[in-house]
C-alpha cells in the first residue's frame, strides 16, 4: 500500500511542475504504460491475499483515476498554451484601416424634391411631370398670360425656334394645363421639375426646380390653401410652429393671387426659420384663375380651387444653410460631398423626413 | 415706384404714423421694397469757401485749393474746375461722400502727387443741374454765413419703393397709391379741385386721328401755351423730382414728368413752331425715320402709331418724343399733348424697336382714358404759374368713348372664394372707397368699373379687390384633408427614384448639371440626334440642349481633375433631348468613373478603373430594380463615344430591339479632344424609358419556395475556343442542356498565350449540377459531363482542353 501511495505522492508532485507535451507523455508511460508504475501494480494484484486484495484493488483505482485526471487537466493546460502563444504570434494591427469602401451621395435638389413629394403624398396629392421644352400655348397663353401681357416680361424666357413658338418652360405652372387637359377634376396634384430663365447671378440662374401645386375640387377655398401650406412649411422646415404671412400679389393665372413669407431671424450667423421679426419671400399661390379653367375645359362655374409654386432650390438653400445657389449646378466634387445626402436616407411617411 | 410720404399726404389725409402706412401698403398688395429716408448720405455735403486757390504743380489744369468747411483748420482739394478760385462759395464733399451722380464713393486719394481730401461738386454731380462746367457757385448773399453747414436741407422726409405688379397701373401714381390706402381705412382720399385757369381761344394746331387699321390712339387732348418763358424749375419742384431719383431738366419738362408721377398721366410737350402745321396720328409706313429723344435714330415698321406733322414723324405715341420737336429753354410756345393709347399697340411697337420708357411702361400696362383733361389741366396750370403764357381751350379728338365697362357682382362668391364673409355693407363701402360706382340690387351688385382700373373684367377681380382691401389675415387656417385620389407616384417615376438611389449607393456622386451645354462637347456624343440650338442662350457655351448625358459629366469631370481629384465616380438623372417639340426627350441615368480603384491602399493592389466596373453598377442596378439577370443579354455594339472594343449595350432580353443600357471605356479620342487627363475613364448610360414596367407586384413575384436538399456535384471544364467567340454564348449553350440539372456556370479563368495557338483562348468553367429528385450518381454526373462536352464541340467548333 504504500508503495502506491509513494508512486502516487511522487508523480503528482511531478505533476505540479512546469511540463512540456513530450515530458508528459514521459510521465503517462512511466506509470500506465505497458511496464508502467500503475500496471504493474494492477498485474501484482493476483499475488495479494484475498482480503488485502479488494482494499488494495479499490485504493489503486482510485489513485489510477487521481493520476488520470491529473494528467488530463494537465495536457489541456499545456494545449491552452500552446495555442495562445500561436494566436499571440498571429496578431495583426487592427488600427490598420479596414478594406476600402465607397460611399455615393444624393444631390440636395433630388433629397428635397422627395422630402416635398413625402409631405405631400401625407396628404394625398399626387406627383405629375411634364416636358422641358414648351410650346407658347402651355407655359403661357393658357395660363392667362397672353402675347401683350406686361407680365411676360417678368419671365426671361430661353427660345427653341425664331417664331417663338417653343420654348423652354419658365416655370412648372404648364403641368397644370396639361394634367387638366388630359383628366377630369378633382386634380390633387404636384409638379417638381426644371425650370429655366435666362438670368445669371448669385440668386439666379438659368436653370433652377420649381414645385408646382394644384388642387380643384367643388369647394376648395383659400383657407385651404393656407392650411396647406402652413401643414407643408411646418413639415419641410421640421418644426412645430411657424409664423405666415400671406400678402396680395399678382399672377396672371391665379386670382386672387398671394406671395407667402415665413418669419425668421438670424442666430449665430445661421438663419432659424419660424422665429423672429424679419420676413422671407418663399413662394406664389392664389385661386386658379377660371379664364385658366376654361382654357383647360374646365367649368369654372362648377370647381373652383388652388394652386401654387414654390423654388426647390432655395428651400433647400433655406434648410441646409446652403448660401450660392450657382453652387447647385458645378459639379464641385467638395461641394457634391459635403451637401450630398446618403443614398440610404430616404425621406418617407413612417421614418420622416431626416434622420 | 417711388415717392415720398409727404407727397402721398397731399392726397392722403391721414394721422397714421409711417410704419403704418408702410405695414398697410405691404397688408393690400403694394410690396414694399425699401422705405428710407431721404436725406441718408446727403448731410455729408457742406457748404464751403474756397480760401485759397494755387496751380498745381505737375498740371496745368489743376488747381489745390485750400477750402474752409467751417472747422478750425482748412482742408486741401484738388480741384481741375476752371472756375475754382479764391473766395467763392461751392460745395465740398468728404472722404466716404457717395456722390448721387454716379454713385461713387469718394476716399483720400493722391492726384498727381499731391493729397487731396474730398472734392467740390458740380451742380450736375449733385443731379442739380445738368451744369457739369466747373463747381457749384453759391451766391453770397445766401450763403456766406452758412459756411460749414449742410447743404441740402436736413430732410426727414422718407421715401418709399413700391414694387408694382403689372395689373396695377393706377398705381404708378402717387393718387392711385393714396386711393388705396384711403380703401383700407387709413386715411381720407382727398379732392381734387383744379383751379379754374384762364382758357383763351381754339388751339390752333389742328389734330386728327386717323382711320387707319389697328390705329393704336384712341384719344388725343391738347392745347397750347404760347408765350411762355422756360426756365430752371422752382425748387419744391426741383426737390419733387430729385426726391424720386429723377434729374430736373427745365420747367416744362419736368412739369409734365410732375404730373405723370402724380397722377400717372403721362404728357408730351412739344415747341409748337416745330411742328409744320398740323399733327396727324397715324400708321407709320415701313422705312420711315425719325430721330428719338433718346438720340437714336429708329426705323419704323408698317403701324406702328406715330404722332407726326406735314413734315414727317415726330415721335412715337406714347412711347418717346423726337428731338425734332423737343422743347428747349428758349421754347416759346408749346403745344402740350394727353392722349390714350392702347397697351397692345405700344407693347408690339416697342418690343420691335426694343425701347423702354417710362411712358411705354405706363401706357403698355394702361393709362386711364379718362384723365386725358385732367392732366393737361394740371399741367396748363402749372406751366402758366411757373413759365407764364396763354392757355388754349384743350383740343380733344377722340375715336372711342372709353365709357366705364360694367359687371354684376353676385355677393356670395366672396365667401366661396375665401371661406369668410364680410357684410354687404362694408362690401360696398370697400369698392366705393375704391371708385367703383355701386348699385345695389337683390344679392347682386351692379358695379360700374373705375376707367384706371384696365386690370378689373370680371367676378373673381371683384373678390380680390376686397379680400385684398379686407385683409388676408380673415382668411381662416383649414386643416389639410388627407384623402388621396391617385397614388402618389406611377410606375416610371418609382422606378426613377429607385434608381437614382440605386446607382448612388454604389458609390458615384449625384449631380444636376444645365440642360443645356456647349455645341461643341455635345458634337463628341450627340450621334445622329438633331442639335438643339438656343435662340438666345445665356452664354455661347451653353448654346444647346444636350443630346446625351455625358457631355456636361465629362466638361464637369474634367473641372475636378484639374482639383486634384483622381478617382471620381458622378452620375446625373435627368433629360436629354432628341428633338425641339414638347415631349421629345428621354430620362437617362449618365455615369462615370474615373481613375483607380484600390489606390493608395496598404491592403489590396490599386488597379485602373475598367469595362467591367461599370458593367457590374449596370447588371447590378437593373438587378436590384427587378429585373431577371438570367435573361440578359450582352452585345458589343454601343456609340461612337465608346472605345469600340471595351463597350457594350445590355438587352433586358435577347429580343429586345432596344438596349436599356451602355456600358464601356470612353473613347480616348474622346479624353484627347476634351484635354482629360487620367488614368482610365469608363462610364454607363441607363435608358429609364426603355426599362419595361414591371407587370407584378413584389406579393405575386414571390412564388413558392422550392429548394432542393440532394447532393450538389461539380465539375471543371476548359474549351479553347476562337478568340472571338463570346463567353456570353458558352454559357448559354451549355445552360440550355438541361435546365433542371445545371444549377449555376462560372466562368473562372481565361486564357491565351503558350500551348494555345494564336487564334484561340481557353475558357475555364465551373458548373454546378444538381438534381430535385434524387442524389445523382457517378453514371449520371459521367453521362452529363459528356453531354456537355459534346454539345459545345459541335455547336461552338470549341475543343476540350485535356
Amino acid at each position: 500500500m504504500s508503495d502506491i501511495k509513494k508512486i502516487k505522492d511522487d508523480y503528482l508532485n511531478k505533476l505540479n511542475n512546469d511540463l512540456n507535451i513530450e515530458s508528459l507523455n514521459q510521465i503517462k508511460t512511466e506509470l500506465f504504460g505497458k511496464n508502467g508504475k500503475i500496471s504493474n501494480s494492477f498485474k501484482n494484484l493476483g499475488s495479494l491475499p484475498t482480503d488485502e486484495r479488494k482494499k488494495f484493488a479499490s485504493d489503486l483505482n482510485s489513485i489510477k483515476n487521481e493520476l488520470q485526471d491529473k494528467i488530463d487537466s494537465k495536457l489541456q493546460e499545456i494545449e491552452t498554451k500552446e495555442i495562445n502563444s500561436k494566436l499571440e504570434n498571429e496578431k495583426v494591427d487592427v488600427t490598420l484601416p479596414e478594406r476600402e469602401f465607397t460611399r455615393g451621395k444624393i444631390h440636395p435638389v433630388s433629397q428635397v424634391i422627395d422630402e416635398i413629394s413625402s409631405i405631400f403624398s401625407e396628404i394625398g396629392f399626387s406627383v405629375e411631370e411634364g416636358p422641358d421644352i414648351e410650346n407658347e400655348h402651355y407655359n403661357f397663353t393658357a395660363l392667362n398670360t397672353p402675347d401683350n401681357h406686361p407680365a411676360r416680361d417678368m419671365h426671361d424666357t430661353f427660345y427653341i425656334d425664331n417664331n417663338k413658338e417653343l420654348l423652354l418652360r419658365t416655370h412648372t405652372s404648364p403641368v397644370q394645363v396639361r394634367t387638366m387637359l388630359n383628366g377630369k377634376p378633382p386634380f390633387k396634384i404636384i409638379a417638381p421639375g426644371r425650370t429655366y430663365r435666362s438670368d445669371s447671378d448669385q440668386t439666379h440662374s438659368p436653370m433652377f426646380h420649381q414645385v408646382e401645386g394644384l388642387h380643384i375640387d367643388k369647394d376648395i377655398n383659400m383657407g385651404h390653401l393656407k392650411g396647406c401650406l402652413n401643414y407643408f412649411i411646418k413639415s419641410f422646415f421640421e418644426v412645430d410652429k411657424i409664423k405666415m404671412r400671406f400678402r396680395p400679389s399678382h399672377f396672371p393665372f391665379t386670382e386672387p393671387s398671394a406671395e407667402v413669407d415665413i418669419g425668421y431671424e438670424i442666430k449665430d450667423g445661421k438663419i432659424v426659420i419660424g422665429e423672429g421679426d424679419k420676413w422671407l419671400e418663399i413662394l406664389g399661390c392664389g385661386m386658379v384663375h377660371p379664364n385658366v379653367l376654361k382654357n383647360v375645359k374646365v367649368n369654372p362655374d362648377k370647381y373652383q380651387g388652388y394652386a401654387f409654386g414654390i423654388g426647390i432650390d432655395r428651400l433647400g438653400m433655406l434648410k441646409y444653410g446652403i448660401n450660392d445657389l450657382r453652387a447647385f449646378f458645378e459639379t464641385d466634387y467638395r461641394w457634391l460631398n459635403h451637401f450630398g445626402f446618403d443614398p440610404l436616407d430616404v425621406p418617407s411617411n413612417y421614418r420622416g423626413l431626416s434622420r | 415706384m417711388k415717392f415720398t410720404i409727404g407727397w402721398l399726404k397731399e392726397h392722403l389725409d391721414t394721422q397714421k404714423k409711417d410704419n403704418e402706412l408702410i405695414e398697410k401698403l405691404t397688408d393690400i398688395g403694394l410690396e414694399v421694397e425699401s422705405f428710407e429716408n431721404l436725406s441718408s448720405g446727403l448731410d455729408s455735403f457742406k457748404v464751403a469757401k474756397i480760401i485759397n486757390a494755387e496751380q498745381h504743380p505737375n498740371a496745368d489744369r489743376l488747381r489745390i485749393c485750400d477750402v474752409d468747411i467751417g472747422l478750425d483748420d482748412t482742408v486741401k482739394v484738388v480741384c481741375g474746375a476752371p472756375n475754382a478760385k479764391k473766395d467763392l462759395l461751392t460745395i465740398y464733399a468728404g472722404p466716404g461722400s457717395i456722390i448721387p451722380k454716379n454713385n461713387m464713393k469718394l476716399s483720400v486719394s493722391k492726384i498727381r502727387g499731391v493729397t487731396s481730401y474730398g472734392m467740390l461738386c458740380s451742380e450736375s454731380e449733385l443731379n442739380l443741374s445738368n451744369e457739369s462746367e466747373g463747381i457749384t457757385e453759391l451766391t453770397t448773399s445766401k450763403y456766406s454765413d452758412k459756411i460749414g453747414k449742410n447743404f441740402f436741407k436736413s430732410n426727414t422726409e422718407k421715401v418709399v419703393d413700391l414694387s408694382i405688379t403689372p395689373n396695377r397701373p393706377d398705381c404708378l401714381g402717387v393718387r392711385g397709391i393714396a386711393r388705396d390706402l384711403a380703401a383700407a381705412g387709413v386715411g381720407k382720399l382727398k379732392k381734387i379741385s383744379p383751379k379754374n385757369i384762364k382758357k383763351n381761344g381754339s388751339q390752333k394746331i389742328n389734330v386728327s386721328i386717323t382711320k387707319d387699321k389697328n390705329q393704336g390712339c384712341t384719344v388725343f387732348g391738347s392745347c397750347l401755351i404760347e408765350d411762355v418763358t422756360n426756365k430752371e424749375s422752382p425748387q419744391w419742384l426741383k426737390e419733387k423730382i430729385i426726391s424720386l431719383g429723377q434729374k430736373p431738366i427745365s420747367a416744362v419738362v419736368d412739369i409734365t414728368n410732375y404730373v405723370m408721377l402724380d397722377l400717372n398721366r403721362p404728357l408730351h410737350a412739344y415747341d409748337a413752331d416745330k411742328i409744320d402745321k398740323e399733327i396727324i396720328v397715324r400708321n407709320s409706313k415701313k422705312g420711315e425715320t425719325f430721330e428719338a429723344l433718346d438720340n437714336k435714330e429708329y426705323k419704323l415698321d408698317d403701324d406702328m402709331c406715330v404722332i407726326s406733322d406735314k413734315s414727317g414723324v415726330l415721335g412715337l405715341g406714347g412711347i418717346i418724343g423726337g428731338t425734332r420737336s423737343g422743347t428747349e429753354i428758349n421754347t416759346k410756345n408749346i403745344l402740350l399733348e394727353s392722349a390714350y393709347f392702347i397697351p397692345r399697340s405700344i407693347r408690339k411697337t416697342s418690343k420691335l424697336l426694343n425701347i423702354d420708357t417710362d411712358a411705354k411702361f405706363r401706357f403698355e400696362r394702361g393709362i386711364d382714358p379718362q384723365s386725358i383733361e385732367l392732366g393737361l389741366s394740371k399741367a396748363a396750370e402749372l406751366i402758366s404759374e411757373i413759365c407764364g403764357g396763354k392757355i388754349s381751350n384743350f383740343d380733344i379728338q377722340q375715336t372711342d368713348k372709353h365709357e366705364k365697362n360694367k359687371i354684376k357682382f353676385n355677393v356670395s362668391l366672396f365667401e366661396k372664394i375665401t371661406g369668410f364673409k364680410v357684410s354687404d355693407n362694408e362690401i360696398i363701402k370697400i369698392l366705393t372707397d375704391l371708385g367703383f360706382e355701386v348699385s345695389k340690387e337683390k344679392f347682386k351688385l351692379d358695379l360700374k368699373i373705375p376707367t384706371w382700373r384696365p386690370d378689373i373684367t370680371q367676378p373673381i377681380d371683384i373678390v380680390e379687390e376686397i379680400v385684398r382691401i379686407k385683409g388676408y389675415e380673415n382668411i381662416e387656417t383649414l386643416q389639410p384633408e388627407k384623402t388621396k385620389i391617385k397614388d402618389t407616384l406611377n410606375a416610371q417615376q418609382k422606378l426613377f427614384h429607385f434608381l437614382q438611389r440605386s446607382v448612388a449607393s454604389k458609390g458615384y456622386f449625384e449631380t444636376v448639371t444645365w440642360s443645356f451645354t456647349d455645341s461643341k462637347i455635345n458634337k463628341l456624343f450627340k450621334e445622329n440626334l438633331k442639335e438643339i440650338k438656343i435662340v438666345n442662350p445665356i452664354s455661347s457655351d451653353l448654346d444647346v440642349l444636350r443630346n446625351s448625358i455625358f457631355t456636361n459629366l465629362t466638361f464637369y469631370l474634367k473641372k475636378n481633375l484639374d482639383r486634384g481629384f483622381k478617382d471620381i465616380s458622378l452620375f446625373e438623372i435627368g433629360p436629354i433631348f432628341k428633338g425641339s417639340q414638347p415631349g421629345e426627350q428621354s430620362t437617362i441615368i449618365g455615369a462615370i468613373k474615373s481613375g483607380k480603384v484600390s489606390r493608395l491602399n496598404w491592403k489590396e493592389k490599386d488597379r485602373i478603373v475598367d469595362v467591367f466596373d461599370v458593367k457590374k453598377d449596370v447588371i447590378q442596378t437593373l438587378v436590384e430594380a427587378g429585373y431577371d439577370r438570367q435573361s440578359f443579354f450582352v452585345r458589343d455594339k454601343s456609340p461612337s463615344y465608346y472605345h469600340p472594343g471595351k463597350s457594350g449595350s445590355v438587352y433586358l432580353d435577347k429580343d429586345e430591339i432596344d438596349p436599356v443600357a451602355y456600358f464601356g471605356e470612353i473613347h480616348p479620342n474622346i479624353l484627347k479632344k476634351l484635354d482629360i487627363k487620367t488614368e482610365g475613364l469608363v462610364g454607363f448610360e441607363i435608358y429609364i424609358d426603355y426599362l419595361r414596367e414591371h407587370k407584378s407586384k413584389l406579393k405575386d413575384l414571390k412564388t413558392n419556395f422550392e429548394y432542393s436538399d440532394y447532393q450538389k456535384s461539380e465539375r471543371d471544364f476548359a474549351f479553347v475556343v476562337n478568340k472571338n467567340f463570346k463567353a456570353q454564348d458558352l454559357i448559354e449553350i451549355i445552360s440550355s442542356i438541361d435546365k433542371n440539372l445545371i444549377r449555376s456556370i462560372k466562368i473562372f479563368d481565361i486564357y491565351e498565350g503558350e500551348n494555345i495557338p494564336e487564334d484561340k483562348k481557353s475558357i475555364a468553367l465551373n458548373v454546378t449540377i444538381q438534381s430535385s429528385e434524387k442524389t445523382l450518381e457517378e453514371s449520371d454526373l459521367e453521362k452529363i459531363n459528356k453531354l456537355i462536352i459534346s454539345t459545345v464541340e459541335t455547336k461552338s467548333g470549341a475543343k476540350i482542353r485535356s
